[in-house]
């Protein structure tokens, strides 16, 4: 019995891993008649290595006018905000374009030839997909080999936005309560809060003193819905710069004071 | 089969995931490091010369038992069992430059691949394969990326060592020489730009 994996994965892998493209012959000659498909390509170096195979242009001696025109009228096709990424190497392609149509001395001495960081990083990138293409194969032959333990995954939940009819939203939500054993019900009661009447009786307040304490707004036997509504009116009228709000020590009860600049309202 | 052997035998199949020498000596107190070790080898070799249908295997840094590729289309037919779903060619990438460079900021990433990466790196951390292990030096102390036991579990790697190496890759593309020289491209992009 033998364990190596089955050359298929292998070759089915590159099939998988080579961008579909359709081109027409001599599209270096055009820009029309040149059809990508975008989403085969994980970004702009990608597509640049791509159009460089397809070429078959030497990566050191890259022609930067002709590619460049081509990269762009790729990046014209693309919809705006899948082309983020592109538009920035088509801007740098065309100042590399600019700068190689600069006049340089006859020797060419003391001329960089300004594509070397482009150049460098289409290797570095180059490496990366092979590294990538060795782990995806990596990846293949080790999914072949099955371990203890498996669990059917969950189903698969569709892609928002959920288009559901209210009538099958109730359905659903009858199912789930009549799977429940023993459904406890619990009736919500609206309590409203009485922000208005709290915000009236400080403002009466404040307008007989200078200050008060913070419970003297209250009833005697006040509610957890009028401490509530207590609590926003004073921190609405903070906030409009009609009172203060000061805390003498700590764990004292607050004390609400007139907004100075206030008083004369 | 020696005892430890068999011992060894039932804890590899109890345990769900690989488990690390390290782990299996605690199984019996007698045992050495270089006991388990034999042990293994010879675990190994029973299901590899007597005809079994499952063999030991090591990754991510541990031991697991596992089925022979052989068999993964008929298991996957009687869907007794699935293979994991393919990474995307994005995933696959970032993971390539977090493997070789980490600890490694996004920025780097982002460099390399001339795509932002914060939706792969957030898909591939939810998968457990990648974890932040740290944060740079750098200005706005960006946060570091490195790779899990379970990235090795994926490959079926045994640890990172087993990445191919820089000098085993052909970096360069290698088209044949275009047949237009030096003075031509010239030309070309005096026409091209017409």
């Amino acid at each position: 019995m033998t364990t190596s994996a089955p050359p298929a994965a292998l070759t089915d892998l590159t099939g998988a891993m080579m961008p579909e493209t359709t081109s027409a012959p001599d599209t270096l000659t055009g820009t029309l008649g040149f059809v990508i498909k975008v989403d085969a390509f994980s970004g702009p170096l990608d597509l640049l290595l791509h159009l460089l195979r397809e070429e078959q242009i030497d990566i050191a001696d890259i022609p930067i006018a002709r590619i460049a025109d081509q990269f762009l009228a790729v990046v014209h096709q693309l919809g705006l905000n899948q082309a983020a990424d592109y538009l920035e190497m088509a801007s740098r392609l065309v100042r590399l374009k600019a700068q190689m149509l600069l006049p340089r001395s006859q020797d060419g001495e003391g001329w960089d030839d300004p594509r070397a960081e482009l150049v460098r990083r289409l290797l570095e990138y180059q490496q990366i997909k092979e590294i990538a293409h060795w782990m995806m194969a990596a990846a293949d032959r080790r999914s072949l080999r099955f371990a203890r333990g498996y669990l059917p995954p969950p189903p698969e939940i569709p892609p928002p936005p959920l288009t559901l009819q209210l009538l099958e939203l109730l359905q659903a939500v009858e199912r789930v309560i009549s799977g429940i054993l023993h459904p406890v019900m619990h009736s919500v009661v609206a309590r409203p809060l009485d922000v208005e009447g709290a915000t009236l009786r400080i403002q009466s307040l404040l307008a007989e003193r200078e200050e008060f304490i913070w419970t003297e707004a209250l009833s005697l036997a006040p509610t957890i819905s009028d401490v509530l509504s207590l609590l926003l009116a004073l921190l609405e009228l903070a906030k409009r710069g009609q009172c203060l709000m000061l805390q003498p020590a700590v764990f004292a009860p607050l004390v609400v004071r007139r907004e100075p600049s206030f008083a004369a309202a | 089969m020696n005892p430890l052997s068999q011992l060894l035998e039932a804890a590899l199949f109890a345990a769900a995931r690989p488990v690390t020498v390290e782990e299996l000596v605690t199984l019996d107190p007698d045992a050495s490091l270089d006991d388990v070790r034999a042990a293994l080898d010879q675990l190994r070799e029973h299901y590899d010369f007597d005809g079994h249908g499952v063999e030991v295997v090591e990754l991510g840094g541990g031991f697991q038992v596992l089925t022979r590729p052989a068999f993964a289309a008929a298991i996957e037919r009687a869907q007794l069992n699935q293979r994991q779903s393919r990474l995307t060619a994005a995933m696959v990438e970032t993971l390539s430059v977090i493997a070789y460079r980490q600890p490694v900021g996004r920025a780097e990433i982002e460099e390399i691949r001339g795509v932002s990466a914060s939706g792969v790196l957030r898909s591939l951390q939810e998968r457990g394969l990648i974890e932040v292990t740290g944060r740079s030096e750098g200005l706005g102390r960006p946060l570091l990326y490195g790779t899990t036991p379970l990235f090795l579990e994926l490959l079926g790697l045994a640890d990172l060592q087993n990445l191919p190496r820089a000098e085993e890759l052909s970096i360069a593309l290698e088209p044949p020489r275009p047949e237009t020289t030096g003075a031509d491209d010239a030309a070309a992009y005096v026409a091209a730009d017409r």
